[in-house]
């Protein structure tokens, strides 16, 4: 069969030999850790500790809310010194619930109830665990782990994908783990694969990481699971673009991968859940590049969730120039931090300080219609034509070109010779587009309602009048009554 | 604890011009310095111009650029946009640049002046400067030259290499920088021998005078007039245009560009098949009546066309199969005007012509959006696990 690929794209460069040659380093407690309750996408999880309590490694300090949530764990063993509002890196860009927790320095691990044989339980009992463990997706998405699992769970899943690409440039930190833990990765993978009942599963890793590649083909054999190179180019690592390459599968527009029986996972998540299945483990803890070229010392640290990148940069590395701008991501869908006092969070993958000469300073110029954005729009989209149509003010004819489908990987603002913010118009429309909806949604309910009202008043109305009416006739008929008595 | 805003600012923090490490990569990244390497990719076949036509034609060239120049500072300064910035991008330098290969090669001063003011002035900042015209600015330019100044606009001189193997040579030398000025500046007349017809428009009058189309590309029609060859014709050793001669290194600068990734393939290969299947196909048909592929695509404007023309982001389609179709309809419309019109070259109007269908070409052709049909729909879901 005649295989579809992949279309457009880009090749940065990809800045990986900074860092990814340095092995996974843990890095040191610090004084206090900043614990965000918003550590994924979804309601926030809602505190079980109060100030002044003591906790240990891997307690549940915060559980799930809602349907879609995730719990939070310790980071550490120590004391609740309080629970406020605090800058955490969250898209809503809103100070969040967080619980600062001093470590007293044991270090100490709760009890660990790690089952017998995890692959012994139920697909159900799986995703409860991995659910339990606040594991969410560590690619950066952040997206509960147990919520994706249990709704592919309905809809009956062929392939389950295992996201190695790391396409974004500067991070290595999926490279490493790879390379150093595979074994735990297949396991884990192979739990998820238990979990959905997936008929195969499917890893695919950029080639230009070789070792990983080898490293996670060895640790494959005998298990079923097939570890494929796929091309490396920029966004390879989105989902939708991973699924077209590995199973030449197009998931059609405005639905979900699982309904056409595919789910996607990172490595990362797949680590997250062998060791909170095989070892008691919740997620406590991540590995993160820390990368750019204003960073002395560029490498791959297993940090504690909480940690403060300011006191992370700083003792890890330090700058060797003043870096123009820093990144909690990758450089292409990474956002921007105003400065490093926000803690390290589950989707934390990159901390980066990039130095002028690696940001783009020019001003934007006219399009000049070259078609650059068109032919790398990995999705097939017009990006020049909704652009100009959300600069003069017509969201919905960019909706109707397509900017529902955009996945905002960034490529054709990468490309384009005019240094056009495409991307940022396209997120602005997306934003603005929702509120406009939700204005619509609460125009319409405050409708309804007062519809309601008005029917009430009026029903009421009725009824206090039919109660006059009959309240007017009883008295009459009294009195008729009465005359009557009266009479006779 | 203080809570300070968090805005969120999405990526890309990067750019195709940072941080790049290969030189291919970061050179066509940003808007000037595309145009410096398309003034490169011309820069052979100018040079070789200059070189075949003496020093007329490079003080032509200079005039074009210089009055281009003013032109465009003067009505970014009259619309009230920053001079300094909008004339490095360098599209008006090209603009002028293409003009000039399109002149004859020793037309007088003020032929320049009034092309690069319709150009520059008419056709690209009336519209609403870069990015915003309709029509290619040089071609549109080269129309309305035509059309207004039809006999400085047709004075075709004999390169210098052919002159010296002809009979006229004995009466005419090439003349030294003051007397070209004198011929640029003062309308003096141009002498006999030096100017010669195009081998489009000789060859057009020898078929409608009655002359089988295979005797007339392969004899001289006169003594002034060499015989058509494909090697000569190929170096560029004709009388034509300033900078339209020479196929060969214009088709060099055009893969330099192509190699780059300036500029993509589709419009100049639409255009050369545009061209060569229909000249193939009657030439097939009827050789006396049509000369061969050969002839069309290394006479006239075709290879600047190709790849400098109907490469113009700005005025042709944005997608791929849009350019395919374009550069084909250039050619097709090109080889009708030059077989059945009345213009030996029909290569601006064809140009003009297929700019004006752009907007159709981009509305009717776009691409696929990923996961939904051509028109638009959600593709199905289906479910490979769920059959079983
Ligand atoms: S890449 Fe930029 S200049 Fe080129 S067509 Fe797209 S928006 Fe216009
Ligand atoms: S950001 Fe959106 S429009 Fe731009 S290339 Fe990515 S998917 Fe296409």
């Amino acid at each position: 069969m005649f295989r579809k690929t992949v279309r457009g794209g880009v090749h940065p460069c990809g800045h990986k030999s900074l860092s990814n040659d340095s092995p996974i380093r843990y890095f040191p407690l610090s004084d206090t850790l900043y614990v965000s309750m918003q550590q994924h996408i979804g309601a926030p999880a809602s505190p079980v500790v109060r100030p002044g309590d003591h906790v240990l490694k891997g307690q549940l300090i915060a559980s799930s809310q809602g349907n879609i949530s995730a719990p939070v764990h310790a980071p550490t063993s120590g004391r609740i010194l309080a629970l406020a509002e605090h800058t955490a890196p969250h898209p809503s860009g809103l100070p969040v619930l967080v619980a600062t927790l001093e470590p007293d320095g044991l270090d100490e691990w709760g009890a660990l109830n790690p089952p017998s044989d995890p692959m012994a339980l139920s697909p159900e009992e799986v995703c409860i665990r991995i659910g339990a463990a606040g594991i969410v997706g560590m690619g950066g998405a952040t997206f509960p782990s147990a919520v994706k699992l249990n709704l592919s769970l309905n809809s009956q899943i062929q392939t389950l994908i295992i996201n190695g690409g790391e396409c974004e440039p500067y991070l290595s930190c999926d490279d490493r783990l790879m390379r150093e833990r595979a074994t735990l990765i297949i396991q884990g993978i192979l739990l998820m694969q238990h979990a959905v009942q997936a008929r195969e599963v499917l890893v695919g890793i950029e080639d230009n990481k070789p070792d990983a590649i080898s490293a996670m083909q060895q640790a494959a054999q005998g298990s079923g699971v097939q570890v494929i190179p796929v091309p490396s180019q920029y966004p390879m690592g989105s989902e939708k673009q991973l699924i077209q390459q590995l199973t030449g599968i197009e998931i059609p527009a405005m639905s979900r991968a699982a309904a056409s029986g595919i789910i996607v996972h990172n490595v990362a998540t797949a680590y997250a859940a062998a060791e909170a299945l095989y070892q008691g483990k919740p997620l406590v803890s991540r590995i993160v590049t820390l990368s750019g070229g204003a960073v002395t010392h560029p490498g791959n640290w297993q940090v504690p969730l909480g940690t403060l990148a300011s006191h992370f940069l700083n003792r890890a590395s330090g700058f060797n120039e003043k870096p123009a701008r820093l990144i909690m991501g990758g450089p292409m869908m990474g956002i921007q931090l105003p400065d490093l006092n926000v803690p390290v969070i589950k989707g934390t993958s990159g901390i980066l300080a990039l130095t002028e000469n690696e940001i783009n300073h020019t001003n934007p110029g006219p399009c000049v219609r070259c078609g650059n954005c068109v032919r790398s729009c990995p999705m097939g989209l017009l990006p020049l034509e909704m652009a100009a149509n959300i600069r003069s003010g017509e969201l919905k004819k960019a909706n109707e070109l397509g900017l529902h489908d955009c996945v905002a990987c960034g490529a054709c603002s990468y490309i384009c010779p005019s240094s056009i913010p495409l991307t940022h118009l396209f997120n602005y429309a997306k934003g603005e587009l929702a509120q406009q909806q939700k204005a619509r949604q609460k125009m319409e309910n405050t409708k309804v309602l007062a519809q309601r009202r008005e029917r009430r008043l009026e029903r009421q109305a009725k009824e206090k009048e039919a109660l006059m009416a009959a309240r007017r006739a009883a008295a009459a008929a009294k009195k008729a009554a009465q005359q009557q008595k009266e009479e006779a | 604890m203080p809570v300070s805003s968090f805005p969120p600012n999405h990526g890309p923090h990067i750019h195709n011009s940072t941080g790049n490490t290969s030189i291919l990569q970061n050179s066509s990244a940003h808007l000037p310095a595309l145009m410096l390497q398309v003034m490169l990719a011309l820069s052979p076949a100018t040079l070789f111009s200059f070189w075949a036509y003496g020093w007329p034609s490079f003080i032509l060239w200079l005039i074009c650029l210089t009055s281009a120049l003013l032109w465009e500072s003067l009505l970014l300064k009259l619309f009230g946009k920053s001079v300094s910035k909008h004339l490095k991008d360098g599209s008006a330098l090209v603009t002028a640049w293409i003009l000039a290969l399109c002149l004859p090669p020793w037309a007088p001063w003020w032929l320049a002046i009034v092309g690069t003011f319709l150009a520059i002035v008419i056709i690209k900042q009336i519209f609403g400067g870069l990015g915003q015209n309709v029509f290619n600015p040089a071609m549109a330019a080269r129309v309305m030259l035509l059309i207004a100044f039809p006999v400085e606009m047709t004075q075709w001189i004999n390169p210098a290499p052919v002159l010296d193997n002809m009979p006229s040579a004995l009466t005419f030398q090439f003349p030294d920088i003051s007397s070209s000025i004198s011929y640029i500046f003062s309308s003096q007349a141009l002498p006999d021998g030096a100017t010669g017809a195009t081998f489009l428009s000789d060859i057009k009058m020898q078929i409608e005078a009655g002359t089988p189309a295979h005797i007339a590309t392969a004899v001289s029609s006169s003594a002034n007039q060499p015989a058509y060859s494909v090697l000569d014709t190929g170096l560029g050793l004709h009388s034509g245009s300033l900078g339209e001669g020479s196929a060969l290194l214009l088709s060099l600068g055009g893969l330099f560009l192509l190699w780059r990734g300036i500029i993509t393939w589709q419009a100049p290969v639409g255009l050369l098949l545009g061209i060569a299947i229909p000249a193939l196909l009657l030439n097939q048909a009827s050789p006396e009546l049509y000369p061969g592929a050969d002839f069309h695509l290394l006479n006239g404007a075709t290879m600047l066309a190709a790849w400098f023309i109907v490469t113009d982001p700005v005025t042709c389609p944005v997608t791929a199969r849009g350019r395919l179709i374009f550069g084909l309809g250039c050619g097709l419309l090109a080889y009708l005007i030059r077989t059945f019109g009345n213009y030996p070259e029909g290569i601006a109007f064809a140009v003009m012509l297929m700019n004006s269908a752009t907007p159709v070409i981009d509305r009717y052709i776009q691409p696929r959006i990923y996961g939904r049909s051509r028109r638009g729909q959600a593709l199905a879901v289906n479910n490979p696990a769920a059959d079983k």
